[in-house]
Formats: C-alpha cells, structure tokens, sequence
C-alpha cells in the first residue's frame, strides 16, 4: 500500500455496459467502461485521473459515487465499502462525498434560486435542523464568493463561473469528506478557470477536503493534485504522485500525453519532444488480448500484444503497466 | 489571481421562471383574446343560468321562433324551447366535462408516464404496452360503449372520455421524464441523498410540466367536442342540456330551422378556437427554446 491512511481505497473496481451489435437478434456482449481499476487517495490530498475521451475516467468517479452501478470491486471511504451500500444505509452515505459536475449549465435545476439549490442536499439528508440550514446556506454562499442576495436569482441569471461556484457551494453544504470533481473547469473560458482552481484549493484548505479530480487537462492537473493517476480504455497505466509522474513519466502513453501539453517555459519546451501517437484506440467490445495501447504505442514489441503488462510498482508509490518498464 | 468575483457588478432583480413565461404569453395577442373571451364564456356559463331565469326545459313560446324575433335573442327549437338558455346551461355542463375529463387525462397520463419514464425497464414497457393499447382503441366507439354499459350520468361521460385520451399525456410525460432524468442537475439530486418520490415529482415533474400544461389546456377542447359527439349521438344524460345535445336533438331542422344547429356548433367551434388559441399561447410561453429567440 502506497499510503498509510487513505481516504478512498477503490479496488478493482469493473464497469460494463451491455451492448448490441447488430440488431435486435444479436448477441449481448460486454463493453468494459472501467476495467479492474485499483487506487486510493490519501486525506486532505487530490488524487487526478485523467485520460482522454471515452478513457473511462469519469465512469469510475460516477461508479464511486454510485451514480452508475459497478459490476465488481470495491471503493472504500474511511471503513464504508461504498459499493455494499443499500438503501438508506446509501442514502445517508451520500452526504460524505458529493459530486461538483462539468457543465455547470445543466447541473442547476433551472426552476429553483440559488439559495434553495444549495440547501437542497441538506433537506434531502434532514438530519439538521430547518432553522440551520439558511444560516448554512448564507455561510457556504460566502465561502464560495457570492453575495447572499444572490440567493433569490435563478441559476439563469448567473454566469458560467458564477454557476460552478453554486455547484461548488451545493457540493459543500452536506459536509463532504471527498469531494469528486468531474471536469469542474473545462466548460469554463480560461480566465475563469483560474478562479475556479484557486477557489477549490482555497476550500481545500479551510474546510480539509479531499478532492478526487476528473480532467483531461494535465496544465490544471499540474496545478491542482498531489498524485495522478493516468487511464486508457477503462485501465490505469500509471499511478504516481505528482512530481515523478510530470518528471519522470514511465508509460509510453504518459510520455506521450506530457509531450502534448503546451507550455511557456523555453527551458521545458526545448526538453520535450513531441511524441504523436498514431491511429485510433481500438474497440472497446473488441479489445485487443495484449497491452491496450500496443497498436498505438511506437515502442511496441511483440509482447506488447500477446499480454497484458499488469500495474507493477516500479519505485514506492510509482505503478506503471508496462511491459517495457 | 483572486477567486472572488466582482464585487461591483450589480445583481439583476430575481425573475421566476413564471413571471417570464407570463410576460410571453401576454406579447401573443391571438392567445391573450382567446382568453378573454374563454373567461367571458365562462363568466356566462357561471352566472348566466342564474341572471337569465328561462328553464332550458319549458316549453315557452311557439316553435321555430327565428332569433330576434318575439323577443328571444337566440329563438326557439322544435319543442318552443328557449335556445339562449340551453346555450347558457349548456356551456356549464361542456366546460365542467371538459374541464374534468382533462383533469382525469392528466392523472392519469402523468402517474403513468412519470413511472415508465423515470424507472425504465421492465415498468417502461408494461405502462408503454398499456398505453399502446389505449391508443389503438377505436376512441369514440369505446367511450360509446362505455356509456351504453354503465349509464349516461355526467361522471361516467366524464370517465369515458377520460380514459380514452390520457395517452398523448403519458407519452409527452414519459419522454420528458427520459430526457430530464438524464441531466446532471438530477443527478446531483441523487448524489445528495434524494429519494426516488422526490426525485420524480420535485425534481424531474416541475421541470416537465410545460409542454404537459400545453396539452392538458388542448385536451379540455377536444374533451367539449368529444362530449359533444357522445351527445349528438344522443349518448348522454337526458335531463341536462349540453351544446352536443342541443345538436344532436335538433339535427333533424337542420335545413328548416339551421340556426338550431348552428348556434351551439358555433358556440362549441369559438370555445375550442380560443382553448387552441390559448393552448398554443402557453406553448410559446413555456417551450424555452422558442424563448430564446
């Protein structure tokens, strides 16, 4: 184990979805979303996983929220086995982790004013007292940034940045220990985007949350997490702290997406090299017996597409799935 | 950077989602004189019967009286009964069924919509099976029998028009329940701790109503004319008058004395029209993609 006291301990974790190739008649077969995941995220830290598209990186935030059911695994918070949970056993776990969503457009009921968004999670979980709940909702409008007499608008009226600060606010009123953060900033411009980060590491700070942070943007990544864990087509191909990962990526695919990443620094941009990657991932009904990102990978050896390489640790708290490694 | 916003930027006033949608439907003129003369009409469906005392019954002057003349405004039928006052009884008895048939329509076509939508699956396609059958139903023979087996009261008119047109409600539910409870905002709802009921009907519902209110307001005019179907074909309680049955019991004037027949027709055409008018009015008003515009 990489960590002492980890938060969130997700152990293999599987999701599927049953799909139809070919009609009505034709066979069910299985489309792994997120395949046999495993990672943890340490308290008071930000554990990132990123990926690009269809990587299955928000899945396994949504699987760990259940938000969507898993098909095998476990995700530990604190000693709560998230996955076992039923019924109102789940009903008031949900007050622990709360979800910020991507698009803050159609993550607000639009028939509700602000202040009673906020407040919703907390009649929903009535375990506090009804005079509580306005006094909490004015206290999380500040620590978001807006001003109480915002509360009366709906959510039309506000701004994008404006509206993931509502999310942010509405995430926080049940007094989660985690806090999932699907994309929070990639439907924002950028200026705005810098407001958001600041404001969720501020939050961080004040009321010690964990974040488990959904992006495929390893500039804000950089920014926001103390461990990163990179995924392709339902698998996590490395898994380290932020540091070796950004300097010292092992995966070919992690090279691969450093390499993609702009930046301003001359001293950087003349180090990295850029390494396209060719071709398409393949399908994910039909995958490949071998490494998953053989066909694509340009060190690929024969190996590469016989077996699949399992995440070994290669240095303490660095987990790379590579054959080559 | 800071994460704070600006501070000087001036707040807009809140504006419900109702209040804009009201000052819409006031900008469409034709669906704002539908309604002042549907509230017209009902006004006289309310107090006529009372201020204009003549029972619809009575015999009260010489037959094919034209209108106008011997000082009855709307003449009189076949029997010499006063036309104004079975237009003014009759307007109570369409409204009231038309009013409750859609009331009906909606109950049930919600419940059933609401479940099928929002728990998919196995429900789905016993309620949309359901549904489908009701919608194959040749509607007026089925409501006609209805009414022949358990008697020609109002209620039961009411029922067998009910429970023939609750399908377009359940299918509009259903499909707004699909699209909605896929959003995110619902989703939040279940990530802190929701119940299915109050997902359904506080989360999901009042984010589904508009285009239900559109259709329920059209299904009060065509529950009117489909009562007024039943009643021309004589399909209906006998001692109350409704603007079908003064049709239905005429039509055989129809070339003597078309005014008869023409009166109420036209009274049932202009209440349907406005309904329409109004029905279309609430359309624009609440579909928000119109609104953006």
């Amino acid at each position: 184990m990489m960590t002492p006291d980890p938060l969130l301990r997700v152990q293999n974790l599987s999701v599927r979805f049953a799909v139809r190739r070919g009609g009505f008649m034709a066979a069910k077969s299985w489309l792994y979303a997120v395949d046999d995941v495993s990672f943890s995220v340490r308290r008071g830290e930000t554990l990132a996983i990123v990926g690009e598209s269809g990587s299955g990186k928000t899945t396994t935030a949504l699987a760990v929220a259940r938000l969507v059911a898993a098909s095998a695994g476990s995700a530990h918070l604190g000693d709560t086995d998230l996955l076992a949970l039923e019924g109102e056993a789940l009903r008031q776990a949900r007050a622990r982790l709360q979800f910020i969503f991507q698009d803050p457009y159609s993550s607000l009921n639009p028939r509700l004013r602000a202040g009673a968004i906020v407040r919703e999670p907390l009649d929903s979980q009535d375990n506090t007292a009804a005079g509580d709940r306005q006094g909490t909702v004015d206290r999380l409008f500040q620590a978001v940034g807006l001003r109480p007499e915002q509360q009366a608008l709906f959510p039309h009226q506000f701004s994008g940045g404006q509206r993931q600060r509502i999310g942010i606010a509405r995430a926080l009123a049940t007094q989660p220990e985690l806090v999932i953060c699907d994309e929070p900033v990639s439907a924002l411009d950028v200026a705005v985007q810098a407001q958001i980060l600041n404001l969720l590491r501020r939050l961080q700070g004040e009321f010690g949350l964990t974040y488990l942070f959904i992006s495929h943007d390893l500039g804000v990544v950089q920014h926001m997490c103390d461990s990163v864990a990179v995924m392709y087509m339902g698998r996590i191909v490395e898994h380290a702290d932020r540091l070796p990962l950004f300097n010292t990526p092992r995966h070919p695919y992690t090279v691969a997406l450093l390499s993609a990443v702009p930046s301003v620094d001359k001293a950087r941009r003349a180090r990295a090299q850029r390494v396209l990657i060719p071709g398409d991932p393949p399908d994910p009904v039909n995958l490949p017996p071998g490494c998953r990102f053989a066909n694509r990978c340009p060190l690929a050896e024969a190996r590469c597409s016989q077996s699949e390489p399992p995440l070994r640790e290669i240095a303490p708290g660095h987990k790379v799935a590579c054959h080559l490694v | 950077m800071t994460d704070q916003t600006n501070p000087q930027e001036t707040t807009p006033t809140a504006r419900s989602p109702f209040s804009e949608a009201l000052e819409m439907f006031l900008r469409n003129y034709a669906a704002v004189a539908g309604l002042a003369i549907l509230i017209l009409i009902a006004l006289a469906a309310v107090f006529g019967p009372g201020l204009y005392g003549t029972d619809p019954f009575d015999m009260v002057w010489a037959p094919f009286s034209p209108p106008g003349a011997d000082g009855f405004l709307l003449g009189t039928d076949y029997l010499g009964r006063d036309l104004m006052a079975a237009l003014l009884h009759g307007a109570r008895v369409s409204i009231v069924i038309g009013l409750a048939a859609a009331f009906m329509s909606v109950v049930i076509g919600v419940s059933i919509g609401a479940l099928a939508g929002y728990y998919g699956g196995l429900i789905e396609e016993v309620l949309m099976r359901i549904t489908e059958f009701f919608q194959v139903l040749p509607t007026l023979l089925f409501s006609m029998v209805i009414v022949a087996l358990f008697g020609a009261s109002l209620p039961m008119i009411t029922f067998a028009i009910g429970i023939v047109s609750w399908t377009a409600v359940a299918r509009i539910t259903r499909s707004e329940f699909l699209r909605i409870r896929e959003l995110e905002y619902v989703t939040a709802s279940r990530a802190s701790g929701a119940s299915n009921g109050k997902l359904m009907f506080s989360v999901i519902l009042p984010n589904a109503l508009p285009p239900i209110i559109v259709q329920a307001a059209l299904m009060v005019g065509s529950a009117i004319l489909f009562e007024a179907g039943l009643s021309f074909l004589g399909l209906t309680d006998p001692n109350v008058v409704s603007w079908g049955q003064i049709i239905g019991s005429n039509r055989q004037y129809i070339l003597d004395a078309s005014y008869t027949v023409t009166i109420p027709g036209l009274a049932i055409f202009v209440t349907v029209l406005c309904i329409s008018l109004v029905g279309d009015g609430l359309n624009d008003a609440l579909n928000p993609k119109l609104r953006q515009r």
